[in-house]
C-alpha cells in the first residue's frame, strides 16, 4: 500500500544526496548537477502533495519550475563558460577572486 | 504488494541510485549520464503518481535538453576528471555528510510525523486524475495565465543573458 510518506520519503532522500553533492564536490558543473537534483525533489514532493489533494495546482507549480530550472541551468553555463575562458578551471577551489 | 508498490519501489531504487552514482563519479560525463538515469527514475515515480503531462516533460525537458546541454558545455570545457572526488580536507567533507544527514533526517521526521492530512493517496482509492494535460491547461490557463507569461519573459532574458555571459569579449 504506498501512502504520501513513501514519495516524501523518497524526496527528502534525493534532496540530502544533493545537499552532500553541493557541499563536497569540487567541479562547479557537478555542483550544478547537484543543484538540480535538489529541485527535482521538491518537483516529487509538490507531484505527490497533487496527487494527494487531487488538485492540479501542485503539478503547475512542477511546470513553472521546470521553466525556471532551464533559465538557471542557461545563464549558469554560460557563467561557467565565461569563468573557464578567464581561469582555465572550473574547480571552486580556485575560483576564490570574490572571496575576502 | 500491489503492482503500483512494485514499479515505485522499481523506480524509487533506479533514482535514488543514479543519484548516488552521480554525486560519487569523478567523470563529468558519467556523472551526467547517472543523473539522466535519476531523472528517468523520477519520471517512472510520477507515472506511478498518475501525473502523466509531468512524467513526459521531466522526460524531455529535464533528461532531454537540459543534461544535452550540461553535456555539450562539459564537451566544450575539456575538463579532465578530478584529482580527488571530494573536498580536500576530510573536515570539510566528514562536516558537509554530517549536515545532509541533519537535513535528510530533518525533512523525513517532517513529513513522517508533523504533515497534515497524510496516509493513502486519494487519487488511487476514487480516481480524481489532477495529472492530465486537460486538468494541467484549464489551472494553468486561467488561474495562473499571468505566471504563465512571466515565465515565458523570464525565459527570453535567461536566453539573452546567456548569450551575452557567454559570448567572447570582441577586440576593441
Amino acid at each position: 500500500m504506498l501512502t504520501l510518506e513513501h514519495f516524501l520519503t523518497l524526496s527528502a532522500i534525493m534532496f540530502a544526496l544533493g545537499v552532500i553533492g553541493v557541499l563536497t564536490r569540487r567541479n562547479a558543473i557537478i555542483v550544478f548537477m547537484s543543484v538540480e537534483l535538489m529541485l527535482n525533489s521538491a518537483n516529487l514532493a509538490f507531484v505527490a502533495f497533487a496527487t494527494k489533494l487531487g488538485d492540479p495546482i501542485g503539478q503547475v507549480f512542477v511546470f513553472f519550475v521546470m521553466a525556471i530550472a532551464a533559465a538557471e541551468a542557461a545563464v549558469g553555463l554560460a557563467i561557467m563558460i565565461a569563468v573557464f575562458r578567464n581561469k582555465k578551471t572550473v574547480n571552486i577551489d580556485e575560483i576564490n577572486i570574490l572571496k575576502w | 504488494m500491489t503492482l503500483a508498490s512494485v514499479l515505485f519501489y522499481f523506480f524509487a531504487t533506479i533514482a535514488v541510485a543514479g543519484g548516488v552514482l552521480m554525486v560519487t563519479r569523478k567523470n563529468p560525463v558519467h556523472a551526467v549520464l547517472f543523473l539522466v538515469l535519476n531523472f528517468a527514475g523520477v519520471a517512472g515515480v510520477y507515472l506511478v503518481l498518475n501525473a502523466q503531462f509531468i512524467a513526459v516533460v521531466q522526460i524531455i525537458v529535464y533528461a532531454g535538453a537540459i543534461m544535452v546541454l550540461f553535456l555539450f558545455v562539459i564537451m566544450l570545457l575539456k575538463l579532465g576528471g578530478e584529482e580527488s572526488v571530494f573536498a580536500r580536507q576530510p573536515f570539510v567533507k566528514t562536516l558537509s555528510i554530517v549536515i545532509a544527514a541533519l537535513i535528510g533526517a530533518q525533512l523525513t521526521y517532517v513529513f513522517f510525523f508533523a504533515a497534515p492530512d497524510k496516509g493513502t493517496m486519494v487519487d488511487m482509492e476514487t480516481g480524481v486524475y489532477p495529472g492530465t494535460v486537460k486538468a494541467i491547461a484549464e489551472t494553468l490557463y486561467t488561474k495562473y495565465l499571468l505566471p504563465f507569461e512571466a515565465v515565458g519573459f523570464t525565459l527570453v532574458a535567461a536566453t539573452v543573458g546567456a548569450l551575452v555571459i557567454g559570448k567572447k569579449k570582441l577586440e576593441d
